[in-house]
């Protein structure tokens, strides 16, 4: 059979985002290397993949040459696998191979594996098994040292097992994360798949990322996608998997502030996100706290994110402007998710509001802050962050808006926004201006993708009705760079509009 | 009936398998002399849940089952004096005659 692009039969693992980035799964009836460092998570990979298959009606057997089977059942019933269920019901059948103390073997010549293959083959058949999974070949290794041999026989069980037209999975050791495949360069050779499992140190974080290193014959996605390991097993969090969709709805949605809504040309877009930057204090959870509000007014249901305040805070700021907060949580309107940053890591922090997203189905999404977040995750942990919340909310046709901190009270732009700024589809910056021995605030609608907008950089006060949208600026110039030139004559060529406006800003 | 039980496992009727099974019936009766031990060939393509019952893996595999202590080797037994050794029945070794002495 010629292998075809289009035509290689793929496998559905049912690991969650592994089939988008392999494009489908793994290639049926194909031996797929898992190889990794010592710690990254090869054991639950292998589980969880046959475990997916038991959940869709393929059975499966798991070959362990390390982990005793009764600390695997163990092991795997913390992810929810109820693996003792399924060995009664037929659906998954262990093959043991772990060493036994009591079965000490003396090598005294020239041997092979048959038996083993003889009892993974009984397996198979005794289960319908449609996957197996070997855990890990290393272990063999140790026992026996006669490599080129071991070679020569894992070929041949891997090719049985394959003209039984199941699919394997098998894992690998690995001493380093960026070198040699395997430590003894035996797997790959049996191979037709290798992925390769990352347990990397960065930014004196740990990082764990998934990469189809070789799909023999399939198309893929290629380079490494961050996965995390959760009480449901793996997770792979797709990014360039996702095709990013630029807002494609024209329903108009209210900011929460009817003078900022006309400034984006009738308010935002029903699936835009919305990034908000300012400095502490310039009303960003005044302008969330609005938006939250003008959605559970219209009868939708509103969602925050809040990595900075505490529920407590929240609901009292919300209700010094007016809000009930606490009612519209009781109404199931609004539901405010109280996380600390450093509570998890940045995969985990995703997945958990994947979650909450996709089980309280908001129409608006309020992150505060965005800056929070970054500040305990490396640059590119953070940006692949981003960028799987935002292609999720698009999937869910749902609005975000996130907050950014500028660390300067005047001008400036937060690192945030340099990384995601081209990630979102609207920027309104919130700006203190210093005149005359005042501060005062000015905003403006920077980017508004798909709409024209008001270039204007407009004043704005706030006070117990909340936030008050004046004029554009007529006596001073320079407002987004912190540079503030006062114009003599107010009101004749003031304020800066379109184009000089992005220059001012990339000045600063 | 043999003081000494083993049991073979091999992979098939194969020439292998039958060189395996003259192999250890030759030094057997060597070093335990006739009706004093006794074979049994598990095929465990045949009986593949007898080799799960004792985790082999490996073909050819000898148990010795008795005397106490158990002892397992794997591999074409051509070599007499490494088969004795790895089966703890090396001459010599006191074990090999319990009550009698050399």
């Amino acid at each position: 059979m010629t292998e075809n692009l289009a035509t290689v039969d793929k496998l559905e693992t049912g690991i969650p985002g592994l089939d988008l980035i392999s494009e489908g799964g793994f290639p049926r009836g194909r031996a797929t290397l898992i190889a990794g460092t010592a710690g990254s998570a090869k054991t639950v990979f292998a589980s969880h993949f046959l475990a997916a298959g038991v959940e869709r009606g393929e059975p499966g057997v798991f070959v362990t040459f390390e982990d005793p089977v009764a600390a695997i059942r163990t092991n795997m019933a913390s992810f929810g696998w109820d693996i003792p269920a399924w060995e009664r019901e037929g659906k998954w059948a262990f093959v043991d191979a772990s060493p036994d103390p009591d079965a000490a073997v003396t090598v005294v010549g020239d041997f092979d594996l048959s038996a083993l293959l003889a009892r993974i083959q009984n397996a198979v058949r005794r289960v319908g098994a449609v996957r197996v999974s070997l855990d890990s070949l290393n272990a063999l290794y140790v026992q026996f040292k006669d490599h080129a041999l071991l070679r020569s026989e894992l070929f041949r069980i891997t090719s049985t097992l394959k003209r039984m037209g199941v699919t394997l999975v098998f894992t690998g050791e690995r001493t380093e994360e960026y070198g040699e495949i395997s430590r003894h360069g035996i797997e790959e050779f049996v191979a037709d798949n290798v992925i390769i499992l990352r347990n990397l140190l960065t930014d004196e974080r740990r990082r764990r990322t998934v990469e189809l290193l070789k799909v023999r014959g399939a198309r893929h996605q290629r380079g490494e996608f961050p996965f995390t390991v959760t009480e449901r097993g793996i997770i792979i969090l797709p990014l360039s998997g996702i095709t990013l969709t630029q807002s494609s709805s024209t329903v108009r949605i209210s900011s929460g502030n009817p003078t900022l809504d006309q400034m984006c040309g009738g308010g935002f877009f029903r699936d835009s996100i919305i990034l908000l930057s300012g400095a502490t204090g310039t009303g960003k959870t005044l302008t969330v706290t609005q938006f939250l509000a003008a959605g559970v007014a219209e009868g939708e249901r509103s969602l925050m994110f809040a990595f900075e305040e505490s529920r407590d805070q929240l609901y009292r700021n919300a209700a010094a402007w007016g809000y009930d907060f606490e009612k519209m949580e009781r109404d199931g309107q609004l539901r405010v998710v109280n996380t600390y940053p450093h509570a998890m890591a940045m995969e985990d922090h995703l997945v958990q509001m994947r979650d909450v997203i996709r089980e309280f189905r908001p129409q608006r999404v309020a992150v505060d802050s965005l800056s929070a977040l970054e500040r305990v995750t490396g640059m590119r942990s953070f940006r692949e962050f981003v960028i799987s919340l935002t292609s999720f909310l698009k999937q869910q046709e749902t609005a975000g808006l996130f907050t950014s901190t500028t660390p300067s009270l005047l001008g400036g732009t937060s690192v945030t926004e340099k990384h995601i700024s081209t990630l979102t589809d609207t920027i309104v910056l919130l700006r203190y201006v210093e005149s005359y021995g005042q501060m005062r605030r000015g905003l403006t609608v920077l980017k508004m993708r798909g709409s024209s907008h008001d270039h204007d950089i407009r004043e704005f006060e706030i006070d117990g009705e909340g936030m008050h949208v004046l004029g554009r600026f007529t006596d001073l110039s320079g407002v987004l760079s912190g540079n503030v030139t006062f114009l003599a004559g107010a009101g004749g060529g003031a304020g800066g509009r379109g184009g000089e406006t992005h220059e001012e800003r990339d000045a600063g | 009936m043999g003081r000494f039980r083993f049991t073979l496992y091999v992979a098939g009727d194969t020439a292998r398998s039958q060189q395996a099974y003259a192999d250890l019936r030759r030094i057997c009766q060597e070093r335990l002399g006739d009706g004093d031990f006794e074979v049994t060939v598990v095929d465990v393509t045949v009986d593949p849940d007898a080799a799960e019952a004792e985790r082999i893996l490996t073909t050819p595999t000898v148990v010795k089952e008795e005397p106490a202590p158990r002892r397992r080797i794997t591999g074409d037994l051509s070599d007499a004096q490494k088969v004795l050794t790895g089966l703890g029945l090396a001459p010599g070794w006191p074990a090999v005659h319990p009550g009698s002495n050399p």
